[in-house]
């Protein structure tokens, strides 16, 4: 490969969908392939022009399929890969995330959402993809999605995201939105040596005893590249340790696809971040994620002036769903509060977790989030 | 007296197939054992370097390819072998990249890729079992099924006018293109051959008998009565024009088409991604 | 254009055409009957017997026939045949 250029390192004033991609390159990814669509469009432009500084490989596929079908290829390939796309992207990939969930591909997928559903409003934000973005595949599956709520969080989820993927061999998920996306703010971005980088697990035995599916303890097998000698086979259909089709058998299903869902849910611990503002005593819990946990922080500050025991919890793992931490902050709180730019799709999953405790739900859809005086009024009207 | 041990027969392409894999699924006469044939001469006769093959293949009978062949080899969703080999052969152009599909898999649900692949001319080999059906799925009609075929979606004849592959991939940009039957094994092992030493996109067709679904739906019950129409029909005219190289029950055309020089993608990216790379480098240090 | 030879060369004796050796895996075969129909000198027949399959795998019927033109190896969609050379006692 060719000699490494030094990425960007200090302090920049840019915007979400450059700081995604000079995430991207900071933390080794050096194959892109993708799409364009608004307002993702920035990080292909972006890394169209910054990839061959590096050595790496900008491709414009014909569509979405096409694109995560070659990010796919490029990962088995031995390269750190991704795509980026927005709503109607992100529907047009979802049988190629079963393909990477199946293939335990490590690769990213950043969905900058927008107005949804169909074609909806491409230049506003949105939040309707959440749900899609665990279940948007057929079948049964474990992955993982981050949410930013900032253009620093842009640079950095992105960086977390490649090392997920590469930890745990699972397509990880960026579920930006249209605002965090275009708008612009300081990054500050340390110096190579302060970022931390995970490779995948490489074999480390000789190819005639290597099983390309066969799991460590951690439930994740060692991942062989193309053109290593280790003669591997992969595919879509259920396969054993081996990597062969076996379509007949119930045990290889069964023992197949509750490890790629228990690969997550067991590991779930290590891989859950949430940020905790004031939650110590709170009595009114907001939940939110995205651009809107920045208008819910100035909600519960304005609260707590008012005299109202506000606190939030900011999800940053949408998936798997952060249960404990909802779990406990709701035992604690008298209601929660949850705002999302959509009709309801994170809130149930914190009512399922938050058992007895009421949750009030706060829905907004078009081109402004939610103001964080709506949101005080909510926590006023919960108390 | 010396004991002397019977030999094991063991076929002289078995280090080319994953044992635990054969016997392999196909039906008795399928032309896609054939290909596979084919394919595995075509690599023994170039002593191709096993570690630097990777096969890539779609869905459908012929998809099954891959997990026979002894070597790396991927098994994609249906269509996309094509936008999945374009990953593998830009992340790494030393390898070479075989993609084995059917018609329904690269010309239906693949088209798109198909003519963006060759377009682009990116340095992987096609080969294309044509079986003229979805054979896999039962037998339904595809995008080369002849007019008036029987199939299971076309009971009462196909009234969809076929693609020619050939046609269809010169004019996408291909730079070396043939048709074959499985009956012309030699000039099939030859083209394959050909199309491994070659730069930018190839595709090679192999008309396959599919004796047990299509050919029993329209009055040819077995493999010997598929290879007696090509046998019967088939006429060698290389470099026709492939606008015209139609397949019907009077008349196929086989032959090699188009085979032109064309600088490839993946050359002309790294070559670009070099320079590119080089000067940043300078401009930093 | 080349000259018509209208006898035979005269160091003829000196060449004698390579043996052949038919390898049937019999249990392999699917009973296409590809090999059998394309053998240019008829060299192979269907068998009465019955293999794992349930199907006639061929027979070889005069391998002294064969001309080691391999027809049958490369149209065989089931890697059930292949024609090798014969060894001579000296291995040759």
């Amino acid at each position: 490969m060719s000699r490494i250029k030094s990425a960007l390192t200090g302090a920049h004033f840019m915007n979400g969908d450059v700081a995604c991609a000079e995430g991207a390159i900071a933390v080794g990814c050096r194959f892109f392939a993708g799409y364009p669509i608004t307002p993702a469009t920035e990080i292909a432009e972006h890394l169209s022009q910054r990839m061959p500084e590096f050595g790496g490989i900008y491709v414009q596929m014909e569509d979405e399929i096409a694109s995560l079908a070659a990010v796919i290829g490029a990962s088995y390939s031995g390269l750190k890969a991704m795509t980026a796309t927005s709503g109607p992207g992100f529907s047009l990939m979802q049988e190629n995330i079963g393909l990477a969930v199946m293939t335990e591909a490590p690769c990213v997928i950043v969905d900058v959402m927008r107005g949804g559903p169909s074609t909806g409003q491409p230049t506003m934000p949105g939040q309707q993809d959440v749900m899609q973005a665990k279940w948007g595949s057929h079948g049964d599956y474990g992955i993982i999605a981050l949410t930013p709520s900032s253009v620093q969080e842009m640079f950095d989820l992105t960086v977390e995201a490649f090392n997920l993927s590469e930890a745990y061999r699972v397509p990880t998920l960026l579920m930006g939105d249209e605002i965090v996306g275009h708008m612009w703010e300081k990054v500050v971005i340390p110096s190579p040596d302060k970022i931390r980088i995970v490779n995948r697990k490489k074999p480390n035995v000789s190819p005639e005893k290597y099983l390309p599916f066969k799991p460590d303890d951690d439930l994740v097998p060692p991942m062989a590249c193309f053109g290593e000698g280790y003669h591997f086979h992969s595919t879509g259909l259920t396969h054993d340790e081996h990597g062969y089709p076996r379509t007949s058998s119930s045990e290889v299903q069964s023992k197949l696809v509750r490890r790629l869902c228990d690969k997550i849910q067991k590991n779930a611990d290590k891989i859950v971040k949430v940020e905790e503002v004031m939650l110590e005593d709170a009595e009114v819990v907001v939940v939110a994620y995205g651009i809107v946990a920045r208008a819910a922080l100035s909600a519960i500050r304005k609260a707590r002036e008012k005299g109202i025991k506000a606190g939030l919890l900011r999800l940053i793992t949408l998936w798997p769903f952060p249960e404990e931490r909802v779990a406990k902050a709701a035992k604690r709180a008298r209601a929660i509060v949850v705002p999302e730019m959509n009709c309801g799709q994170m809130v149930r999953e914190v009512e399922r977790v938050a058992k007895e405790t009421p949750v009030v739900f706060l829905s907004k859809l078009g081109e402004e989030p939610h103001t964080p005086l709506e949101i005080l009024e909510a926590i006023r009207r919960s108390k | 007296m010396v004991q002397e041990t019977v030999p094991v027969v063991v076929h002289p392409f078995s280090k080319y197939l994953r044992a635990e894999m054969m016997p392999h699924i196909w039906c008795q006469g399928c032309g896609n054992g054939v290909l596979l044939n084919c394919f595995v001469h075509a690599l023994d006769e170039l002593q191709t370097d096993l570690d630097k093959l990777v096969v890539v293949s779609g869905i459908g009978c012929i998809g099954r390819t891959a997990g026979y062949m002894n070597a790396d080899s991927f098994h994609t969703t249906h269509g996309r072998a094509l936008a999945f080999a374009t990953g593998v052969k830009l992340a790494n152009p030393e390898l070479e990249i075989v993609v084995i599909s059917g018609d329904g898999d690269l010309f239906a649900i693949g088209g798109n890729h198909f003519i963006h692949a060759a377009r682009r001319n990116i340095g992987i080999k096609v080969l294309c079992a044509n079986n003229l059906n979805y054979g896999m799925t039962g037998g339904q009609q595809g995008p080369t099924t002849p007019l008036e075929s029987v199939t299971t979606t076309s009971p009462y004849g196909n009234i969809e006018h076929p693609f020619n592959l050939v046609h269809l991939a010169a004019a996408s940009g291909s730079t070396y293109v043939a048709r074959w039957t499985s009956l012309h094994v030699r000039r099939l092992t030859q083209s394959i051959k050909k199309m491994l030493q070659k730069e930018g996109f190839c595709f090679v067709e192999m008309l396959s008998p599919c004796p047990e679904i299509y050919g029993r739906y329209n009055k040819m019950r077995s493999g010997l009565e598929m290879m007696s129409w090509f046998k019967k029909a088939s006429v060698v005219e290389n470099f026709s024009d492939p606008s015209k190289a139609d397949i019907t029950p009077e008349r196929i055309v086989v032959g090699e088409f188009v085979d032109i020089e064309k600088l490839s993608y993946e050359k002309m990216l790294h070559e670009k991604i070099s320079k590119i790379n080089e000067k940043a480098i300078e401009g930093v240090s | 254009m080349p000259e018509r030879i209208r006898h035979a060369p005269l160091d003829l004796e000196q060449f004698k055409p390579a043996k052949a050796e038919i390898h049937l895996i019999k249990d392999e075969c699917k009973g296409c009957g590809y090999c059998i129909e394309f053998c240019p000198k008829k060299v192979l027949e269907e068998s009465d017997e019955i293999n794992a399959r349930g199907v006639h795998p061929p027979k070889v019927v005069d391998e002294d026939k064969c001309i080691i033109c391999s027809f049958c190896s490369a149209v065989c969609p089931d890697f059930a045949i292949f024609v090798v050379e014969k060894k001579n006692k000296e291995g040759k």
